[in-house]
This record gives C-alpha cells, sequence and structure tokens, in this order.
C-alpha cells in the first residue's frame, strides 16, 4: 500500500519536472551568458498554444512540439533585440514578454479553449526496463517519452557548459564580455544563441503541457510555472545537474499539491511550491552554501564594446 | 567606416524633458502599429478595434468615468512603485500586495468589532498595514540575506492569490452568495461613496494624488528620500557615507507594498463590496502599475497622467471586448508592446546624433 504510493508519487513527479527541467535548463544556458530572461513564463504559454494548434490542425503532435520549440525562440529573440542590441532593462524586457506572451497566446488561443485533441504525444512502457522492481515501475511505465528527452540533455548540456570550448566560450560571455570580445569571442552572436535555446526550451516545456502532459488547450495554462523556473536556476546556481535536482524537488511539491487534497484544502497545497521556492533560497543564502551559488558576474548587463 | 558618415552619435549626459516626451511618444505610436498588425491577424479590422478603444475610453462622461476608475488603482499601486524602483528594488509583487491590502479591508468590513463610523478609515489602515507587511518580507530578505527580490516578490503573489481562493472558498465564504465562491456583502457602513452614477470611488483617488505629491516631496526635499535616492544609484557611496541599505529598502516597500494595499482597499471598498476571486478583483493592476511607473520615468507626479493612460487602456480594452468580441487579453498584448517599445526606445534618449562639421 505505502509502496504502491511512494511508487505512485515518485512515478508522476517525473511528469511534473518535465516542464521545469526543460526550461530550467535553457534559462541556465541563458543566464549563463550573462541575459536574465524574465520571459519563460510567457514563451511557455506561447509554445504551449502554437503545439496545441498545430496539433491540432494538423494531426501530428511531433510537429506541433517542433512548432513550439520554434514559437518560443523567436519569443525570446524579442527579449534579445530589445535587451541585448538595444541594452535596455532586461528585467523590464523580461516581464514585457511575459505580459505579451499571455496576452497573445489568451487572443489566438481562444478558438481552441475546450477542443479535444486526438493527436496527442501518447505514453509509453519502455519493454525489459520497466520489469526493473521499483525503479522500472517509477521511471518505465506509462510515461511520456518528452521525460527522456528532457533526462537526456541535463548530462548533455552540462558537458557541454563544463567540458567544452563551447561552454568555456558562453561561462566567459556571462562571467567577463570585454575579456571575452578581446579574445575574438563575438559576444553578441553568443547572447542570442543562447538566448534563442532558452527560448526554444520553454517552448517545448509549453508544448508537452498542452499536447503529452493533459493534452488541451486553457487561458494561462501555464498558471506560473515559468516563474518557478526563474526561481529554479537560481537554485540550481546555474548548474544543468542540479537544475534536474531542483526540476525533480518542485515537481514533486507540485504533485503533491494534487495528491494531498483529500486531507488539505487545495489552495493551502497550492501555495507550497511558490512558498517554498522562497524557503529554499533563504536556506541557501546561508553559510557556505552561499559561496558556491555565484550569479554569473556580468548577468543582467548589456555589453558595451569600449566600456568597462 | 564609421567615421565617414557625416554624423556621429554621441552619448548625452542628461536627457532633455522634451526629448523624453518625443521618444515615448513615438514608442506609444509604434506599439499602437504592431498592436494594429494584431488586430488585423486576429481578423478585425484595425481602424474599428482603435475608434472602439478610444470612444470606449473617452466617448462621454460615463466611458471617461470608468477611465478614472481604472487608473484608481494603478495610481495609488504606480505611486508605491515608483519609490521602489528609485531605490533599485524591484518590486513585481504589486499584485499581491494589493491582494493582501484588498483582503485585511474585507477582514475589517465583515468580521471586526469597530464601530461603523470608522470602518472605512480602519479598512484603508489595515489595507495599508497589511500590504506593507506583504511587501516587508522581500524587502528583509534582499536586505539581509541578499535574497533576489524579483522572485520573491512573484512568488508571494501566487501565495497571495492561493490564500485568497482559499479564504472565498472555505473559511469566508459567504452564507449569502448561493455557493458562488464570494464573501458575504459588505454593510453599507464599509462602502465608499462614488461619483453619481459612475463606479468612481473618489475617496481612493483623492488618496492617491496626495500619495503621489507626498512622495514627490519625500523623493525630492527629506533626508530619508535622499537616502533612497543614493542608495539606489551607487550602494557602495550610501555605505560609505553612513546610511543604512537595510532601514532605507524596508522603509521603500513598507510605502510600496502599503500603496498597493490602499489601492487593493479601493477595489473592494469601493467596487466590489465583497472579497471574490483574484483574477476578478483585479485584473492585473499589479503589473499593469508596473508600466505605469516606468513611463513615469520615476517621477511620481508623472504617476498621474501615466495611469490614466493605462486606465484608459483598461476601459477601452473592455469596450473592444465587447463591441469586437475580442478577449480581454487584448489589454495584455497592449501592455507588453508598450513596455517593450518603451524600453526599446530608451537608448535613443541616452545618446544623440551630431552632425559632422566641414573642416
Amino acid at each position: 500500500m505505502i509502496d504502491e504510493w511512494v511508487v505512485g508519487t515518485l512515478s508522476r513527479t517525473l511528469a511534473y519536472a518535465t516542464p521545469l527541467l526543460l526550461a530550467t535548463l535553457g534559462e541556465i544556458y541563458s543566464e549563463r551568458s550573462g541575459v536574465l530572461n524574465l520571459g519563460v513564463e510567457g514563451m511557455m504559454i506561447l509554445g504551449a498554444v502554437s503545439a496545441f494548434a498545430t496539433a491540432f490542425i494538423t494531426g501530428n503532435p511531433w510537429l506541433g512540439m517542433l512548432i513550439a520549440g520554434v514559437a518560443g525562440g523567436v519569443a525570446s529573440l524579442l527579449h534579445g533585440f530589445v535587451s541585448i542590441t538595444l541594452r535596455a532593462n532586461q528585467v523590464v524586457s523580461g516581464l514585457a514578454l511575459t505580459m505579451l506572451g499571455l496576452g497573445l497566446s489568451g487572443l489566438f488561443g481562444k478558438g481552441f479553449e475546450g477542443q479535444p485533441l486526438d493527436s496527442t504525444i501518447s505514453n509509453v512502457s519502455v519493454p525489459f526496463l520497466k520489469e526493473i522492481p521499483y525503479l522500472g515501475e517509477i521511471l518505465f511505465v506509462d510515461q511520456s517519452p518528452i521525460i527522456y528527452i528532457a533526462l537526456a540533455l541535463t548530462p548533455a548540456m552540462s558537458f557541454i557548459l563544463f567540458h567544452t570550448s563551447v561552454g568555456i566560450t558562453i561561462r566567459s560571455v556571462g562571467e567577463n564580455p570585454s575579456a571575452a570580445d578581446s579574445a575574438g569571442i563575438n559576444v553578441w552572436r553568443v547572447r542570442y544563441l543562447c538566448v534563442f535555446v532558452g527560448g526554444m526550451l520553454a517552448g517545448v516545456a509549453g508544448g508537452y503541457l498542452s499536447i503529452a502532459y493533459r493534452p488541451a488547450w486553457t487561458t494561462g495554462m501555464t498558471n506560473g510555472m515559468g516563474w518557478l523556473v526563474i526561481a529554479l536556476t537560481i537554485f540550481a546556481s546555474w548548474n544543468p545537474s542540479r537544475g534536474l535536482l531542483g526540476a525533480l524537488l518542485f515537481g514533486a511539491l507540485m504533485h503533491l499539491s494534487f495528491r494531498l487534497q483529500p486531507w488539505v484544502a487545495p489552495e493551502l497545497l497550492k501555495m507550497m511550491p511558490y512558498g517554498s521556492a522562497i524557503l529554499a533560497l533563504v536556506i541557501l543564502s546561508f553559510g557556505t552554501l552561499k559561496r558556491s551559488m555565484g550569479a554569473p558576474n556580468a548577468l543582467q548587463q548589456p555589453y558595451i564594446r569600449g566600456e568597462k | 567606416m564609421i567615421n565617414k558618415l557625416p554624423f556621429e552619435i554621441k552619448k548625452r549626459q542628461n536627457p532633455s524633458g522634451l526629448g523624453v516626451m518625443t521618444v515615448s511618444l513615438f514608442a506609444l505610436f509604434g506599439a499602437f502599429l504592431v498592436a494594429s498588425i494584431v488586430f488585423w491577424a486576429y481578423g478585425a479590422n484595425p481602424i474599428n478595434a482603435f475608434r472602439a478603444l478610444f470612444s470606449g475610453a473617452f466617448g462621454g462622461l460615463y466611458e471617461i468615468s470608468e477611465t478614472v476608475r481604472r487608473a484608481t488603482p494603478l495610481l495609488l499601486a504606480g505611486v508605491g512603485l515608483v519609490i521602489a524602483f528609485k531605490a533599485k528594488f524591484w518590486n513585481i509583487g504589486a499584485e499581491g500586495q494589493l491582494l493582501l491590502g484588498a483582503m485585511a479591508a474585507s477582514w475589517v468590513a465583515l468580521f471586526s468589532p469597530i464601530p461603523d463610523p470608522l470602518l472605512i478609515p480602519a479598512m484603508f489602515l489595515f489595507g495599508f498595514l497589511a500590504g506593507a507587511a506583504w511587501g516587508l518580507i522581500p524587502a528583509f530578505l534582499k536586505s539581509k540575506l541578499g535574497i533576489n527580490d524579483v522572485i520573491t516578490t512573484l512568488m508571494m503573489n501566487y501565495v497571495a492569490i492561493n490564500l485568497i481562493l482559499f479564504l472565498v472558498q472555505g473559511p469566508w465564504k459567504g452564507e449569502k452568495q448561493w455557493g458562488f465562491p464570494y464573501t458575504d456583502e459588505f454593510p453599507s457602513a464599509a462602502r465608499l461613496p462614488t461619483l453619481g452614477n459612475t463606479n468612481v470611488h473618489w475617496i481612493t483617488l483623492v488618496i492617491g494624488v496626495l500619495a503621489a505629491v507626498l512622495i514627490y516631496f519625500l523623493i525630492n526635499r527629506t533626508t530619508p528620500g535622499f537616502e533612497i535616492r543614493v542608495l539606489g544609484s551607487s550602494p557602495a557611496a550610501g555605505r560609505f557615507a553612513g546610511m543604512s541599505y537595510v532601514k532605507s529598502t524596508l522603509l521603500v516597500m513598507f510605502i510600496s507594498g502599503g500603496m498597493a494595499g490602499m489601492a487593493g482597499v479601493g477595489e473592494v471598498a469601493g467596487i466590489h463590496h465583497k472579497l471574490m476571486n483574484p483574477a476578478e478583483l483585479s485584473l492585473g493592476y499589479g503589473y499593469t502599475a508596473i508600466i505605469v511607473a516606468w513611463l513615469a520615468r520615476k517621477n511620481p507626479l508623472s504617476v498621474i497622467v501615466t495611469s490614466l493612460f493605462f486606465g484608459a487602456i483598461f476601459a477601452g480594452g473592455n469596450a473592444i471586448k465587447v463591441s469586437l468580441g475580442l478577449p480581454f487579453q487584448i489589454t495584455d498584448v497592449f501592455n507588453g508592446l508598450i513596455l517593450f517599445f518603451l524600453i526599446g526606445s530608451e537608448i535613443l534618449m541616452s545618446y544623440k546624433i551630431e552632425w559632422r562639421k566641414n573642416k
């Protein structure tokens, strides 16, 4: 009985953790290059609506995921243009992107509200692996294939960031852009690319919500998940593997906020992930943990050649 | 190559007032231009849409009163945000602070033993304090522990939303509301008077205008205001001069959160007369107030004008929602576009073009 409950909880935790993980991985790349993008919520919801619309019209859910990525990516370039090229304040530009994304998705998604989606990305069970006791049931029974993509991306993106020249380039642009510039790196191009990667992943995360996780479009369906991603990025200390840890933790909290509903009022449970995000940052701010946090030095600073 | 151009782009120290206004107007024009593309893509004639928007905001006395009514919460919250942004505190939490103010006012109106004649003042007082308390938490976390203010203020919005949902569906649910998630209606002594047949609760409006003037003087003419400005532009210099960053941040967020809280009091005491679903209660005034404060270029007095502008967008947006069948998110589209154009055009203000003189 308890076994079943724990296995069920852990298995559903993965389903919640997936969109958080995808978007957090993207935001980590964006911020590592020095660009804070508070538009995650907006990019996610644009991804969600365009994925649903594409799958609904063409009947191809994978094409829907692709378009979700493109939509998130294009939206992120707007933030890139305003904050990298026009050097505007990154906080305000990101907020603008979220407002615009919520507005546009509400406008163009209106017709899809309440429509059933026939072509979804359905869950799979992995043969053989699902026979493993406990672990098999948690990881390999009735899970979305997108989960495995997210899980595979984590070590890959971590490796690229910390063990390849591409990663060194990204980090140097985020830590000391003028030094990177004198070393012949095109600071603007690196930043644009990282912002674009962040946007694509946020879009895909949104697409997962509308055509894989619970296939339906509802206005404002991301419901603050994009903001949790911003908190998770700090929680993860801009490190993809810790991002996985954080996504699982918050995925579990989000799942529990449904699971515990027979005993506690649902509204109180829904506060849990947001309250916990604050609590987690408070705990991280103490003592030795603080030193290992370190945000990228040039985060939020537009780069102007010739100035310090 | 750049030297061969007939002009030169130079950095300018202090953009002139006229320059700021010209650029802002062009930015607004650009935002409306893109918005018309959105209208067109949605299948609505942009010219009709703008005509409906304009007449919905200014078409008659009632329309103007609707604009003023929507501007009221934006004015109060916006003035509070100006002082936070002056101190470089990213208060994205005005929405939550507004909701907490509404919640405290509802408690006073429905459950407190306060006698009738004192109800309204008590609602504003408790609303201010509740909003301020909600704002002081992130202020404390940032100034003492260095925790990111954007995150904490935002997360607290979601905590506030769910707290109110809990109250109106649970312990505070009205007995006479047919099972709807509302509290009972406020007694008449807890309702703000309105101007004639309009929804303008003028007391809140007067508080907002007075607060704009007071906060202008606080920032520009007093010692705490001076400290806020110094610590906002250069925390290191301020600390060196013996100013307390913690004290200044707490003061700023006490005022900022409190102003948003009073905006919430106005909405429940002047418009709804009950506590209800946060999405119906506020329409995102707390987020729009960020743009209101930004467009005012951090000047509390300018907020009086910019809040009216966004009040018009809310009122006009509501009108085209009805006449053109557009969903209410159209105001979010406007807000997002305007904000993008405003900050994108700021670069034009800090640079000037100078023609080269022939040698």
